[in-house]
């Protein structure tokens, strides 16, 4: 099978790795605010690295689809300078803070209108919310046959053939295409992208349509948000550290073998 | 009112402790909603897990059986929980929030045309509205959601370890079987093979020993193992754990990794050795009763949550530290 049609779902999220010192509660706004830069979900990365493993042996076309209600284009430009062919951003007022069904639906509106697909990539969750229900549900939604937690992705005569991390291991199983492959971090991380190509890239006009609820012919009012009660900051995690200090390793090892023989 | 569901999960034939947990869990609900909690069993042949969940103060035991259900065949699953749910009308289902259920859950939920809300970490009865309010850690836990949703059932998944496990009763549970009409056509995806790997059980181990991103090389792991063989002389079971970036990098097996996406752990000790502790890796670590943390970082995260801490090179520092321990 050659020139495979691949779609990547990939959210823009808060850096997900933030020191917790740089994510604060505001209650009042029932909102979390992260003061770091945006970022592709780690594992929507995950998912277009596999896409891309599989255009570099079959050839075809990715492209990265991104909801969100100011998605950034600096941000998911990376997805192309990966080796993603087309961006499209789906962007409006109505698709904040969706709950996961309201989300597939947007989603599902956008990948009947982008038409033709062989395969459809998700990370396994997204780092924000870890819910793990969008790439699963966008499936029943567009009634294709769904796979989870992959770490490796195989495309053979018109089937896939996934490696699923299963509690004893992993399970081979295979699907035919069009089939939804949600995607776990033992596929590997994406690609190193160089800093001169991604500016390079930043610098390059590139078509980037942005769809609303409008182009998708969705009613806001068919979209749910969320129903949050409340948001409370987390538990206090903090314990007093007591630091081992000494001249040496060997000093501090030997202070820290005696914590270790407290332990016993 | 009708009753809570919850999905009995099983392993090599013994009812899993967090199905206990999740029992427990609905049944705490059940009380605040005058009604009870019957569970369903799901497989080819469910008569042994079917008696001994019968065990636990439920009101029915559901046995879903169908040829097709014998193994974990998602689709089949989906297909059969499907039915049964439009049978008996449960008013909320509740799920662990293990490997079943968050492939289960997301779908099953859908095709009752209700919203799910996975991963909870306390649940309550709005006295108003009898709605179930879930309580959610996001953003790897450093927030915590508190939200209701609309539709019936209600479904949710359920962390491990939040619920104490149900015990056993002297009274039994009325068992009732259910056949669902599956066919060969709704299994879309076919499991070719499973291939089983040796996998560490990190929630057994008293202590843990995980690596991070600062871990520069794959055989630094070595140095580890090493420490943790010394301690395994003195402190029983001694198990190497990881953040994430190792698994990424393809280091170690998804097994060892220890947070939100890996093993939840509570163990005597945990030694952090080069994890700067994102909050998504200290949720699955937070609980060990002792946390020593060996970082060149003395602003890392990982430092404030520990009990004690080494600012140096893991490098120059475990050897030395082997060393000791073996004196």
């Amino acid at each position: 099978m050659k020139d495979v049609k691949i779609i990547v779902c990939a959210k823009q999220i808060p850096d997900p790795e933030a020191p917790f010192s740089n994510v604060s509660v505001n209650v009042e706004k029932k909102e979390v605010v992260v003061d770091a830069p945006d970022v592709i979900s780690p594992y929507d990365e995950n998912a277009l690295e596999a896409a891309i493993r599989i255009k570099e042996e079959l050839g075809g076309k990715i492209t990265v689809l991104s909801m969100g209600r100011k998605v950034s284009d600096t941000v998911l430009r990376k997805t192309v300078a990966a080796g993603a062919d087309q961006l499209i951003l789906l962007e409006d007022p109505a698709f904040e803070r969706l709950e996961s069904r309201s989300i597939a639906r947007v989603l599902s509106a956008a990948i009947k209108k982008i038409g033709e697909y062989d395969l459809i990539l998700t990370g396994r969750q997204a780092g924000d919310w870890d819910s793990g229900q969008v790439g699963l549900i966008l499936a029943e939604t567009l009634g294709i046959p769904s796979i989870s937690l992959a770490r490796s992705i195989k495309i053979k005569d018109g089937r896939v053939e996934v490696e699923k991390i299963v509690p004893v291991g992993y399970e081979l199983v295979e699907a035919k295409l069009p089939a939804l492959v949600t995607v776990s971090n033992e596929v590997g991380e994406l690609r190193y992208v160089a800093r001169t190509k991604m500016m390079a890239l930043l610098k390059r006009p590139m078509t980037i349509p942005k769809w609303s609820t409008k182009h998708l012919d969705l009613s806001a009012e068919g979209l749910k948000p969320v129903q949050l009660m409340e948001l409370c900051p987390p538990p206090d995690m903090k314990r007093e550290c007591v630091f081992i200090e000494g001249a040496s390793p060997e000093e501090k090892a030997g202070k820290l073998a005696a914590v270790f023989r407290e332990l016993r | 009112m009708s009753d809570l569901l919850i999905l009995v999960e099983s392993k090599a034939g013994a009812l899993e402790k967090m199905t206990l947990e999740v029992i427990r869990g609905a049944g705490g609900l059940a009380k605040e909603l005058g009604t009870g909690v019957s569970a369903v069993v799901v497989g080819a042949d469910t008569a042994a897990l079917a008696e001994s969940v019968a065990t636990y103060g439920l009101n029915k035991v559901y046995r879903l059986e169908h040829p097709l259900l014998k193994d974990f065949q998602p689709d089949a699953w989906v297909a059969a929980l499907e039915w049964l749910c439009k049978q008996i009308a449960p008013t909320i289902v509740l799920i662990s929030h293990a490997f079943v259920g968050r492939e289960v859950a997301p779908r099953l939920a859908y095709r009752l045309n209700t919203e799910l809300t996975t991963d909870c970490t306390a649940l309550k009865i709005d006295p108003t509205d009898k709605g179930l309010v879930r309580t959610k850690p996001i953003y790897g836990g450093n927030a915590v959601a508190i939200l209701k949703t609309e539709g019936t059932p209600q479904v949710v998944t359920v962390r491990k370890g939040i619920f104490e496990p149900e015990e056993p009763t002297e009274a039994k549970s009325e068992v009732v079987s259910m056949a669902p009409p599956l066919s060969d056509a709704v299994i879309k995806v076919k499991s070719l093979k499973t291939v089983e790997q040796e996998v560490v059980e990190l929630d057994k181990a008293n202590v843990v020993i995980s690596g991070g991103r600062g871990i520069a090389e794959k055989e630094d792991f070595e140095v580890l193992l090493a420490l943790a063989k010394a301690l395994s002389k003195t402190h029983g079971k001694v198990l190497i754990g990881c953040s994430r970036p190792v698994v990424d990098k393809g280091w170690m097996s998804s097994d060892h990794q220890v947070g939100l996406t890996g093993s939840m752990i509570s163990p005597d000790a945990y030694v952090a050795i080069g994890i700067s502790g994102a909050v998504q890796h200290l949720v699955g670590m937070i609980r060990s009763k002792k946390i020593i943390a060996i970082n060149t970082d003395l602003g890392c995260n990982m430092f404030k949550v520990a009990d004690f801490g080494v600012v140096a090179d893991y490098k120059e520092i475990l050897p030395a530290l082997i060393k000791k321990l073996e004196e």
